[in-house]
């Protein structure tokens, strides 16, 4: 079936190439995806695969022929390099794309709990990549913990929270109407942890949440576990860093535009303060330094 | 009287005045309309208390002996109490010293049962059952355009947090110290030197009960400034931006040292002056209260130097931290800013709204997974395969030589039938034990140690299986005082029968239990 599809795509890469492009070309591109959907599969730990992805940064209808094969398939080529491997995306709609309702039973039904979900993927984002240089630096690696992401959460809800009673408003929400809430006294409300009869985490908790998702992008190879400290300490990767910065950052950004909400740029300070040295602190929740 | 006789003249004209003019309040203005939600906001946070007593009875079993209202009170004192700087309180440790005053309420009854209700109560506290381990009240405001608003009002009394060991423990909120000492909700170092000076006051007096609880306010009070620095800190380690190093936070720690300094003089001179009390009380009830007051003001003393120190370490604390995050080189390029541009905004927008952009964070940033398809043919072969042999398995076990082990079986299978046969009795005539072990010694020497075993076991006879089972007929066995002759066995002489059961009626009352 690949092969049909490629000789259809012969033709366009053709011209290009001088080379005529052989099923044996296209076995290697469809392996090099196939390598690429291995998310936790780095270059470095594969020579057929460094091999791949050597050739497809040196033979550019190659790299087409590749790419190619990836778009066919559902599936958007975020970068070719030794350090991230074939980075690839699920395209919106695609058979690999994760559905929030396969991922939580209770965010299929509850809205709270859907915004509960994707917000701790924000955060756990936002506190891997504190200031924007960091998602641009492809030498950054963030370093963040379960923990540390629920309390960096509560503070900003915090922080909210303080804002209106100085304001004097009341952000206690109309009974009848729970859609009009704010959204970070959904995050506050829940409870940070909680007991459970089998000592394993409490699910609907918002260490929890965090946890899960955690837990979700190291399957993802997102994430590498670094140890337990804090409700487990982790550090990021290179397709993670990629996968937010071309993706989920812009497609978050545009929903907020399409809002209304244009938040100005410019790390230095506009909407807030730039909350952003936060993150080198990876050890939040922890107690205190002796110095 | 005059009471009865106001209320309908007063509630005559208000009718008609409601739907007239639309504009009019009940409340003279927004202040009066916000203190009436105050006001209704603590007493919603003592509404789960009250609730604890009014749904014991739905408990299973007898629970109308306890006063829950009192353990709740008593388990968010404790919490209170044992919270510490850095992690909250242990809940065993909490359920420990709940148990005491538990027990006392219904000594009689078992320990596990005053354990449950420990339990019960505390879990009821953090409310175990909702989804977000809190608690909700609906109360009504004026908007600004006089329109009537039911608001939703969250709140938890006790709350669990996440230790440095992984552990969860517990805290009280500050809702939950409001509703046990009361009227909190005004200035932490003004009620504190308040407190104070009614404690010396009482004490001169010698009215220690009163002096006790003042003493125990204070104390209250200095958890809760601990509390507040402990926020502080943390959100300073988190960004130092995010807490004011240039007014508020010096300020607060110049009170606090100063507010240390002098509790120390103070709780030092009630030291000596209970000390006093203690020595010199000639009541034995004065003399106890003294000693628990010293216990309390010794804990309060700990308190402040545990306080002290982490005083000390906050300016350290922040200039290291100032450093840390100061001074961490920008980046050339720029990217989006994920907290200011993204989590910030969208923590303000309502729910509603919220979960737009989240959702596509979600559906972009989570990675993919390859979903797993299995075609029926591969899922038959996959079924048909063989385990795969697996290479190392280790050295080879020796097979066990296995020896034929002698049948030492006591009685054979023909001595067991003979004894059935013979403890097959009417239902109607019972016999005596050493009756049927003087026949059972006529067929065979062996048979009366069967019979007599089987004499005894039916002294207790099983009658939950039988039942079950459905079984007609069960042989007893009834000491009744008779001492036994013979010349082998000795005890008492059993009255030996077989009750008749009703099988059928036991099966139509299974059917019902069913």
């Amino acid at each position: 079936m690949t092969t049909h599809h490629d000789t259809s795509w012969a033709p366009e890469t053709e011209p290009a190439a001088p080379a005529p492009i052989t099923p044996a070309d296209v076995a290697d591109a469809a392996r090099l995806v196939s390598f690429g959907l291995q998310a936790k599969l780095l270059p470095a730990r594969d020579t057929e695969y460094a091999e791949l992805v050597r050739r497809h940064r040196e033979d550019p209808p190659f790299a087409r022929l590749a790419d190619a094969v990836a778009t066919g398939m559902g599936l958007v080529v975020l970068e070719v390099s030794p350090r991230a491997g074939m980075a690839v995306a699920a395209a919106e709609d695609s058979v690999f794309a994760v559905r929030m309702g396969d991922y939580s039973r209770r965010a299929a039904s509850e809205s709270t709990d859907r915004f509960l979900h994707g917000l701790a993927h924000l955060a756990v984002a936002a506190m891997a990549f504190p200031r924007p240089e960091d998602l641009s630096d492809d030498g950054y690696l963030g370093r963040i913990t379960v923990n540390g992401v629920d309390a960096f959460v509560r503070q900003a809800c915090r922080r909210l929270e303080e804002q209106a009673a100085a304001d004097g408003d009341n952000t206690d929400p109309q009974s009848d109407a729970p859609g009009l809430e704010a959204a970070w006294r959904v995050w506050a409300r829940r409870t940070a942890t909680g007991a459970t009869k089998d000592a394993r985490r409490l699910s609907g908790s918002t260490i929890g949440i965090v946890a899960k998702a955690v837990l979700f992008l190291v399957d993802s190879g997102f994430l590498q576990k670094v140890s337990d400290d804090a409700g487990g300490t982790y550090r990021t990767t290179a397709r993670y860093q990629l996968q937010v910065r071309d993706l989920a950052g812009g497609a978050a950004m545009a929903e907020l535009l399409d809002l209304g909400i244009v938040p100005v740029s410019d790390g230095s300070a506009s909407l807030l303060p730039p909350d952003t040295g936060d993150d080198l602190v990876a050890d939040a929740g922890l107690p205190f330094h002796s110095l | 009287m005059t009471v009865i006789a106001d209320q309908p003249t007063e509630h005559g004209p208000r009718p008609p005045a409601g739907p007239a003019v639309a504009a009019a309040r009940p409340a003279p203005g927004p202040a009066a309309d916000e203190g009436l939600a105050r006001r209704l906001k603590a007493l919603a946070c003592t509404a789960p208390l009250h609730d604890l007593d009014s749904r014991k009875v739905m408990l299973a079993g007898e629970y109308g002996g306890y006063a829950m209202a009192e353990v709740g009170l008593a388990a968010i004192d404790l919490v209170t109490l044992n919270m510490d700087f850095d992690t909250g309180a242990d809940r065993e440790i909490v359920l420990a010293r709940l148990l005491p005053r538990v027990a006392a309420q219904a000594p009689g009854r078992p320990a596990a049962e005053h354990q449950r209700v420990g339990r019960w109560v505390l879990e009821s506290l953090i409310n175990v059952g909702s989804v977000d381990r809190g608690f909700r009240a609906v109360y009504g405001t004026f908007g600004a355009d006089g329109e009537y608003v039911r608001r939703d009002y969250d709140f938890k009394l006790i709350e669990e947090v996440p230790g440095p060991d992984g552990g969860v423990y517990l805290r009280t909120t500050d809702e939950a110290v409001n509703v046990l000492v009361g009227a909190l909700d005004t200035d932490v170092t003004s009620a504190q030197i308040a407190a104070e000076v009614k404690l010396e006051v009482l004490i001169r007096r010698g009215r220690l009960a009163d002096a006790q609880l003042a003493a125990e306010q204070a104390r209250y009070r200095t958890v809760q400034y601990a509390e507040t620095l402990r926020r502080a800190l943390e959100a300073t380690r988190r960004n130092v931006r995010a807490v004011d190093w240039m007014q508020a936070i010096p300020d607060l720690i110049d009170e606090a040292l100063d507010h240390i300094a002098d509790r120390y003089r103070h709780e030092n001179a009630i030291l000596t002056n209970i000390r006093k009390a203690r020595d010199e009380a000639e009541d034995p009830e004065h003399k106890r209260r003294a000693a628990e007051l010293v216990d309390i003001v010794k804990d309060c003393i700990r308190r402040h130097t545990q306080l002290q120190t982490r005083l000390l370490e906050a300016g350290p604390l922040f200039r290291a931290e100032q450093d840390r995050q100061a001074f961490a080189t920008p980046g050339a390029r720029s990217g989006i800013d994920l907290y200011g541009q993204l989590l910030a905004p969208v923590l303000r927008l309502p729910i509603a709204q919220a979960v737009r952009p989240t959702g596509a964070f979600f559906a972009r940033g989570t990675g993919l997974r390859t979903p797993a398809s299995v075609r029926v043919a591969d899922l038959v072969d996959l079924l048909l395969t063989p385990p795969v042999e697996r290479e190392h398995l280790g050295a080879e076990l020796p097979d066990p030589d296995l020896v034929a082990t002698p049948d030492d079986s006591r009685f054979s299978e023909a001595q067991l039938e003979a004894a059935l046969v013979l403890l097959d009795l009417p239902a109607d005539a019972p016999r005596r034990l050493s009756g049927l072990l003087a026949e059972a010694r006529e067929q065979d020497p062996e048979l009366p140690y069967l019979v007599a075993l089987l004499a005894v076991h039916a002294a207790s006879p099983p009658v939950g299986t039988a039942y079950r089972q459905g079984e007609e007929r069960l042989l007893f066995a009834v000491d009744d005082g008779t001492p036994l002759h013979d010349p082998e066995f000795g005890g008492a002489d059993l009255v030996v029968g077989s009750a008749l059961l009703d099988a059928a009626g036991m099966a139509a009352d299974r059917k019902d239990a069913g």
